[in-house]
């Protein structure tokens, strides 16, 4: 079983990348559960997404406590909260940032590996300037570095399940795909 | 077709398989999303039903029984204030035997104001003749609407599908969605004996004399007493058809357990992997878990308790004044059958505090110290 924890802010589609991914793994047959922070969300406060993958059925319903792996969709949440709270030792820390991974030095016992997820999606004219929807890429870079999906399991999920600019988002999880730093 | 869908659009596919004709719901956390995905499925034609849209909980009800009266098959789905605000028409609904379907999202009762999880909200509809069926996953939600639908119709007693929030309501999980021609085949369209129709005039739910109401009575119970052998024929023929058996309890590791839990919603998926774990660690764990609440498979229960050494009752709800719900039940099940074996009633869980599999532990660790339970309601996980 591997578990992931999910950073954003409301409004970026968090939730959607969690989504997004599920529906990449179960087209190759894996088992998934994913599912949004049980509460209410606001609009730029930080929020959360998780997700549960296994090869057999999931019966473990409550909330993910100790994740494999996160996922941090907004870098100012890199200094805003502490994105590793119960991370395994060994665990992957997947940033969306232009940086290269090495500068994250603060990350001693965990890995880093980093997606510059809002470059691309700006690229792609994915949202605003100001508010770009970072999902489709930052899962992009997520599905490399954990190894997780095919591209194409990934890309056949975009077509399917995002209802705008379905082309654009996978371009743009293509790229991500393609240029994710590998970790550390 | 596998498709991966939140618990929530579970219970509107559910709905459309079974071909519901008329919709009447309103909107409320952790429920809004069964409503919206039905109102794109009337508006698209994707499902021939009319949706109806009231004011408010108890409108919405008024009118599912309106339109089954009319012999058309209903669903709506509603979650806590609204579940009690529609109390007086669930009685209604029963006591004129309109077998209408209603989707449930456990969420505690305010105040204090919460969206989060616990079964107080339809625990507290237990004795107004509804059938209730209790699920664990997405999959058993759409299962359980389909398999309702059947159950309900044929005994002419409402049901209520019942999920946990968020856990379920808002979780994604990869379900298959049967093929709608194997599903005609399981639920043939509602056709109730006598309707309201305006060629053949019969005027319902008036005023009824003492010289008959008692009656009436007596043959809702001794239907509902039919429910638990038809929820196995009809969980058996939905077995052939689809590969999954619905039926009233799900017996987990129980056969040569001591020690067995009985839990319901998705702490009862979450109390297998404590199982599980219990049992390598050499503990000899199960669990039973309760889908049919009501009537309560007092019989099943019975069969698989009384072999055990120990029994731990987790309920994510409270009866005030006495003790968990299931307890009670689970107590009245042994009564007269089996007076030394040690019954424990553990509450955990209330307002969506997680119940996990440590939970389940340290409810096993209370019961394998204790020769009996020494107290009416063992608390777990409060602060104190």
């Amino acid at each position: 079983m591997v578990e992931i924890r999910f950073h954003g802010r409301g409004g970026q589609g968090t939730v959607v990348a969690s989504k997004v991914l599920a529906d990449a793994l179960a087209k190759e047959g894996n088992y998934v559960q994913a599912y949004p922070e049980f509460g209410v969300e606001r609009r730029g406060a930080p929020v959360f997404a998780f997700i549960r993958i296994d090869d057999k059925p999931i019966y473990d319903k409550s909330r993910i406590y100790e994740p494999d792996h996160v996922v941090v969709v907004d870098p100012t949440l890199v200094e805003a909260i502490d994105v590793t709270e119960g991370l395994k030792d060994g665990g992957v820390i997947i940033i969306n940032s232009d940086k290269k991974p090495e500068e994250f030095k603060i990350y001693k016992i965990f890995r880093v590996a980093t997606v510059n997820a809002t470059g691309i999606a700006v690229k792609h004219k994915l949202g605003t300037l100001v508010a770009p929807i970072v999902n489709t890429a930052i899962v992009g870079g997520v599905v490399k570095i954990l190894n997780l999906t095919k591209l194409e399991s990934l890309l056949a999920a975009i077509k399917e399940g995002v209802p705008l600019k379905p082309e654009a988002n996978m371009a743009a999880a293509k790229e991500a795909y393609e240029k994710a730093e590998k970790v550390l | 077709m596998k498709k991966v869908i939140m618990g929530n659009h579970a219970l509107s596919w559910g709905a459309q398989l079974g071909r519901a004709q008329v919709i009447a719901a309103y909107p409320i956390t952790p429920q809004t999303q069964v409503v919206e995905l039905l109102s794109e499925m009337c508006a698209s034609g994707a499902l021939d039903a009319k949706f109806i849209k009231v004011e408010s909980e108890h409108s919405a009800m008024a009118a599912c029984i309106a339109a089954s009266l009319a012999g058309a098959r209903t669903f709506t789905a509603t979650s806590a204030q609204g579940l009690t605000l529609m109390h007086e028409l669930l009685h209604w609904a029963s006591g004129g035997r309109m077998p209408v379907v209603m989707g449930n999202i456990n969420r505690a009762m305010a105040p204090g104001w919460s969206i989060w999880a616990d079964q107080n909200d339809s625990l507290s509809q237990r004795d107004t003749g509804w059938i209730q069926f209790y699920c664990s996953s997405n999959q058993e939600v759409l299962d359980m609407v389909i398999q309702a639908f059947k159950v309900s119709e044929a005994l002419l007693i409402p049901s209520m599908v019942v999920l946990d929030a968020f856990a379920i309501s808002h979780t994604y999980e990869v379900v298959d969605i049967p093929d709608q021609d194997k599903v005609d085949s399981y639920l043939p369209p509602f056709n109730p004996p006598v309707r309201l129709t305006p060629s053949d005039p019969h005027a319902f739910g008036g005023l009824t004399s003492p010289e008959h109401y008692f009656e009436l009575r007596y043959k809702l119970q001794k239907d509902m007493e039919k429910v638990p052998a038809l929820v196995e024929e009809t969980g058996r023929e939905y077995e052939k058809l689809f590969g999954r058996y619905l039926g009233q309890v799900e017996n987990y590791r129980c056969d040569d357990a001591d020690l067995i839990f009985v839990s319901s919603g998705t702490a009862g998926y979450t109390a297998r992997v404590a199982v599980d774990e219990l049992r390598e660690a050499g503990i000899k764990a199960g669990n039973l878990r309760i889908k049919l609440f009501r009537p309560f498979p007092f019989e099943k229960v019975r069969q698989i308790l009384i072999k055990a050494k120990k029994v731990a009752v987790v309920d994510r709800n409270i009866s005030y004044g006495h003790g968990g719900i299931f307890y009670q039940e689970v107590k009245s099940a042994l009564y007269g059958y089996d007076h030394n074996l040690p019954v424990f009633g553990f509450i955990t869980g209330l307002g969506g505090r997680d119940v996990t599999p440590g939970t389940f532990k340290e409810i096993a660790q209370h019961a394998l110290a204790k020769e009996k339970a020494e107290e009416d309601i063992i608390w777990v996980g409060v602060k104190r």
